[in-house]
């Protein structure tokens, strides 16, 4: 996989991750391109799309679209099921999740991430083996937890 | 399961994303992290030392900010020195910014480098997943040189946790992808294949892909995984869908380790051992079978991961391409998911139906499916779909079904999707010309082409169909027959003008016995479309008439009269004005013997390879035609270009396809010698060139052939475009360095000039001279070597990376490879941009001083400006185009703080000096500055406006740029922001 984007139905941005070294400005570009693309579509269409010498393998959950870029020999079926099992994974951490669940814990969506593909290839399927890897480094959060200033937890600085 | 409380995370995040989330505008959204960004600075800069939590807080709003899509320019430390906190959480986010913002700070690599390395000597498997996934992430080179011994051994390693396996395997990959040289496997190989045979599903999954890419350039090396993999493989498809427990996909055993495992197994041939090829062939028919049986869940990732293995499978089955009744089986399974109601499982059968065509097994199972395919590029609504059903067609069409094929495409094209009609032409006119029994029905099929779609139709084609129509005697009549009656139609298309035009001029005597088509009826007809016809075209029909004189000598004074006309001998197009005077010398000058000489009918064209094919052999996917397909298409439809000739090679399409794409040599010559060359514009000539390149004219003068020939002495078309790569003697091998540091910067000295010193060290000086006109441009670059030793093996090279390949196309002279001491030397690189660009190409220079490597990189300072045209407009037109480009991505602003003292003289010579004019009493602010001009590009001209307004007070500038395109806009507006 070259680059995974997730982004809401008006085109933000809301995760991405890439697995080639691109310049800032080559994401910017590809991403504005892939989320135009893929916002174009009608819904009864297929999942995939060729670009450039890439397939683009998406789907839409609720509000959000999360769409990969393949090598052109990949599955397409199974980079699909890729973003099913991100979904589950996300769904059961978060506990039925929404887009502002990805927005405010952003960075647990990159940590799940992870766990789950690492340099573009999936390093672990199971459910269960994932989800007890994120919970084992969040059991180390709590335990380091100190206790905070008032102004911290109003938020205010 | 923990409970995520929004609160147990930072609150100062959360409040601060909800601020974002709050604002109404992008202006609010800027000004609020404006102020973020601030807050941070002065926190990270203050006396005070923060704790981890505060650093972790602030690196993570950080991080935020930017992949809002902004530019961070700090942090980078602190989140360093996340990674030695010992404070888990603080250490991800540190991780995380370092994986997400990599920034080739050298000092910084090192740094982050050594946490790297205390993380994975901890023996703390977290604290090693976390360095290990920060590799993965990052990849770089330095890592890999740091790394890219020691993974190896924890990936091997008997105590090394299952999940540190797993993440070590793809961490290695990516190194690997990286920088292959770095990783060596060697003592190591036998050991990550038996990572095959690992009791844990999770190892076996991440190491697969390892071994997958490594087999697929070492083969020989881990030929032992292929019976690893069977047996493997076999235990998964045997296995009741419960077995695996969690590696079971909506009771699907293993789907992602299925497919990976027969993705393998296509890096080799059929397994050699009996045994396990038995067992293999098992597996794959049990994979058939379970297709067929009714599903154990009504989920569509049930079927979509069962399906998943099956397309694998099938794959697999093509690659081997040796077991009759397995592809024949692929074929049926797939036959049915052609009609299936998922527009996914469509497009795939469809797509893979494809690969099965060309094997000669499964061919004839292919072609039953005609009709459904043909219902579906009628009936499909995603155009997607349509496009493989064509590829489709394409594919399985041989000389039983290439009438009911064609005629299909012919009738889609009427209603095709535009994105796709080229190619569609393309390979109706390749299945026309490969398949033709009679020639009548390949003219008809042409001619058709054009009228139907005739703006897609490229010039490769038409050419092409005349070359057939020449070397075939027993169609010319037919030909020109049918093109006479296609000329009758009141509005026909331009295309069909040239066809007309070429074999009428050639053939029309063919026909001339019928009054209905006497030469003057003819001449009428074709002159009838004169007017309406571009430059080129009209050229071309000059040429016909002329050979009408000589064909019909009837008609000679009434084209003498056309000729003599004013709007001929005098048009201000100089080719045609030209062609008009030399025809109409020669039709009065020369005797009837003479000018039959020169206007004898052409040659036979030498057996070629068709232009088209390798037109479309450039347009790659799925269904373009493989290069095996195209010499086997070859040999059979070899006869229609009269059979077994010799084909000429590569050079035979030179002409061809240089005459298509108007060469820079004819500009670039005119550029160094002066106004003198008459030339008409390339694709004037161009057309000629091609058309009558055969019959010994070899230059855009027409009559050129009369004369003896000469050696053109600085034809830059001499040397091809593939001549910079290999001409220098392969003196240094090593890869080129990246490049300099500074050479963005030394590209920004060059965007308003084109002369001076680019680049210079204690060895060396770079000087450039540089001149553009329209779409292509010429640079000089001076070698100074400073020193009293020479230079050897001194070799230069120049790259278009990525995407500018296809933008510029830069090639570049040979340079001497010896530069003695104190002494200068010259090259010469010619540049034609294509199309509009971004990126700059790459200088790379190498060559040994006192035996020492030199070895250093630049971009050569071409930037999209240089293709400038100035253009001069009044007031009232400016704001009226500026009006025009109104569409937000039209427009590209910066406001930025002026870097150089604000003297108007020096901003009017930089906006000069930028290509564009700078336009007077325009703006109602005297203080400003507009400019407007053309970017030409070959495939297309960008007409583009700017306005710099300075505010001297607060020494700023705006700049804001609008342009036809987007990317121009933006890319002109981040070149001049650096310059005031």
């Amino acid at each position: 996989m070259q680059f995974m984007l997730l982004f809401s139905r008006q085109g933000k941005l809301r995760l991405q991750k890439w697995y080639v070294p691109l310049s800032d400005t080559q994401k910017k570009k590809i991403s504005r391109e892939v989320i135009q693309m893929v916002l174009a579509r009608k819904p009864k269409m297929c999942s995939f799309l060729e670009w450039r010498d890439l397939k683009i393998v998406y789907k839409r959950y609720a509000s959000l679209y999360f769409c990969c870029a393949v090598e052109d020999q990949e599955n397409e079926l199974i980079t699909l099921e890729i973003i099913h099992r991100y979904v589950e994974l996300l769904d059961k951490y978060f506990g039925s999740v929404c887009e502002l669940d990805i927005i405010f814990n952003f960075e647990k969506a990159y940590y799940i991430l992870d766990e789950f593909i690492l340099g573009g290839e999936a390093q672990e399927t199971s459910k269960k083996n994932v989800l007890k890897a994120i919970e084992q480094a969040d059991m180390l959060q709590e335990e380091a937890e100190t206790p905070r200033s008032v102004l911290e937890e109003i938020g205010l600085t | 399961m923990p409970a995520v409380s929004k609160g147990d995370g930072m609150r100062g995040l959360a409040v601060f994303i909800s601020d974002i989330r709050n604002c109404k505008s992008k202006e609010a959204e800027i000004k609020r992290i404006n102020k973020e960004l601030a807050n941070i600075r002065s926190k990270f800069k203050g006396d005070k030392a923060l704790d981890g939590y505060s650093k972790k807080k602030y690196v993570c709003k950080l991080l935020f900010i930017f992949l809002l899509g902004h530019d961070i320019d700090f942090g980078h430390m602190e989140a360093v020195n996340l990674l030695s906190s010992n404070k888990y959480t603080e250490k991800q986010i540190g991780y995380l910014f370092i994986s997400v913002l990599v920034n080739s700070n050298s000092e910084l690599i090192r740094l982050i480098n050594n946490a790297i390395k205390n993380d994975l000597s901890s023996r703390n498997p977290t604290f090693m997943c976390l360095a290990l996934h920060c590799i993965a992430n990052v990849g770089s080179r330095e890592m890999a040189e740091a790394f890219a011994g020691e993974i190896p051994r924890i990936l091997v390693a008997g105590d090394t946790m299952d999940s540190v396996k797993q993440s070590a395997a793809l961490c290695l990959l990516r190194l690997y992808k990286t920088s292959p040289d770095l990783v060596l496997m060697g003592e190591w190989t036998s050991r990550v294949v038996h990572l095959l045979n690992d009791q844990h599903m999770g190892v076996v999954t991440a190491a697969i892909s390892l071994i997958t890419c490594l087999s697929q350039k070492n083969p020989d090396e881990f030929k032992t995984c292929v019976s690893l993999a069977v047996s493997r493989l076999s235990r998964i498809v045997s296995s009741a869908s419960t077995d695996l427990q969690d590696y079971t996909y909506y009771f699907v055993p293993a789907p992602w380790l299925s497919c990976k495992l027969l993705r393998l197994l296509q890096c080799y041939p059929p397994p050699e051992d009996g045994a396990v090829k038995g067992r293999l062939v098992e597996c794959l028919e049990t994979i058939l079978n379970k297709a067929q049986e009714p599903p154990k869940s009504k989920k569509v990732q049930h079927s979509n991961a069962k399906n998943a293995i099956l397309f694998e499978a099938i794959s697999l089955i093509i690659h081997y391409d040796s077991e009759p009744n397995l592809l024949v089986r692929a074929c049926n399974q797939l036959g049915q998911f052609l009609q299936h109601r998922e527009t996914n499982l469509r497009y795939l059968a469809l797509e893979s139906m494809c690969t099965l065509a060309s094997s000669e097994f499964s061919h004839e199972a292919v072609k039953t499916h005609i009709e459904t395919v043909i219902n579906a590029l009628k009936t499909e609504r995603d155009v997607s779909v349509r496009q493989r059903a064509a590829d489709l067609l394409y594919a399985m069409c041989d000389r039983s079904n290439a009438k009911q094929i064609v005629a299909e495409m012919l009738s889609y094209l009427e209603t095709a999707d535009y994105s796709i009609r080229e190619e569609m032409v393309l390979k109706v006119a390749i299945l026309a010309e490969k398949y033709a029994v009679d020639y009548s029905w390949y003219v008809d099929t042409i001619l058709n082409l054009i009228r139907i779609a005739g703006d897609y139709v490229s010039e490769e084609v038409w050419y092409r169909v005349i070359q057939i129509v020449i070397n075939r005697d027993d169609v010319q009549g037919y030909a020109a027959k049918t093109v006479f009656e296609a000329l009758q139609a009141p509005a026909c298309h331009e295309n069909m003008v040239k066809v007309g035009g070429y074999i009428l001029g050639e053939f029309g005597n063919l026909i001339a016995g019928d009054p209905r088509s006497s030469p003057l009826v003819q001449f009428n007809l074709l002159h009838s479309k004169f007017h309406l016809c571009s430059v080129p075209t009209r050229a071309l029909l000059l040429s016909a008439y002329i050979k009408f004189i000589n064909l019909f000598p009837e008609t000679k004074s009434t084209i003498q009269e056309v000729l003599r006309s004013d709007s001929q001998i005098r048009n201000s197009d100089v080719e045609l004005q030209q062609r008009a005077v030399e025809y109409l010398k020669l039709s009065s000058i020369a005797s009837t013997d003479v000018l039959a000489t020169v206007l004898e009918e052409m040659p036979p064209f030498p057996e070629r390879e068709s232009s088209i094919l390798a037109k479309l052999k450039k347009k790659k996917g799925p269904g373009a035609v493989s290069v095996n397909e195209l010499e086997e298409g070859k040999r059979e439809g070899g006869e229609l270009n009269g059979g077994g000739g010799e084909r000429g090679g590569d050079n035979s399409t030179i002409a061809a396809s240089n005459a298509s794409t108007p060469s820079p040599s004819a500009d670039l010559l005119g550029l160094r010698t002066g106004p003198q060359v008459s030339a008409a514009p390339p694709s004037a000539g161009s057309l000629l060139v091609d058309v009558f390149s055969e019959a010994g004219v070899n230059d855009d003068g027409f009559l050129r052939d009369l004369e003896p020939p000469t050696e053109s002495s600085d034809s830059l078309l001499a040397e091809g475009p593939g001549d910079s790569d290999s001409a220098p003697p392969s003196a240094v091998s090593e890869d080129a360095a990246p490049p300099l540091p500074e050479s963005n910067e030394l590209l920004n000295k060059f965007v308003c000039k084109n002369n001076g010193v680019l680049f210079e060290n204690q060895l060396l000086q770079i000087g450039i001279k540089s001149e553009y006109r329209q779409n292509l441009g010429r640079m000089y670059l001076f070698y100074g070597n400073k020193t009293s030793v020479q230079f050897v093996t001194f070799t230069t090279t120049v790259s278009c990376p990525g995407e500018l390949q296809s933008q510029l196309n830069v090639q570049a002279k040979p340079v001497e490879p010896l530069i003695e001491g104190g002494a200068q030397v010259q090259q010469v690189i010619n540049i034609e941009c294509l199309g509009d660009f971004c990126e700059a190409p790459l200088l790379n220079i190498k060559f040994r001083y006192g035996g020492a490597l030199q070895n250093l990189s630049l971009k050569l300072p071409v930037t999209i400006n240089k293709f400038f045209q100035p253009t001069e407009m009044a007031s009232h037109d400016f704001f009226q185009r500026w009006k025009q480009l109104s569409q937000p991505q039209q427009e590209a602003q910066k406001i930025f703080k002026a870097s150089h003292a604000m003297d108007t003289e020096v901003i009017k010579a930089k906006l000069l000096g930028l290509g564009m004019a700078l336009l007077e009493n325009v703006d109602p602010n005297p203080e400003n500055f507009v400019c407007a001009g053309v970017i030409q590009t070959k495939a297309q001209q960008v007409g583009s406006l700017l306005r710099l307004e300075p505010n001297a007070q607060a020494q700023m500038y705006r700049l804001t740029l609008r342009s036809s395109k987007d990317t121009v806009s933006k890319r002109l507006c981040e070149l001049l922001a650096e310059q005031f």
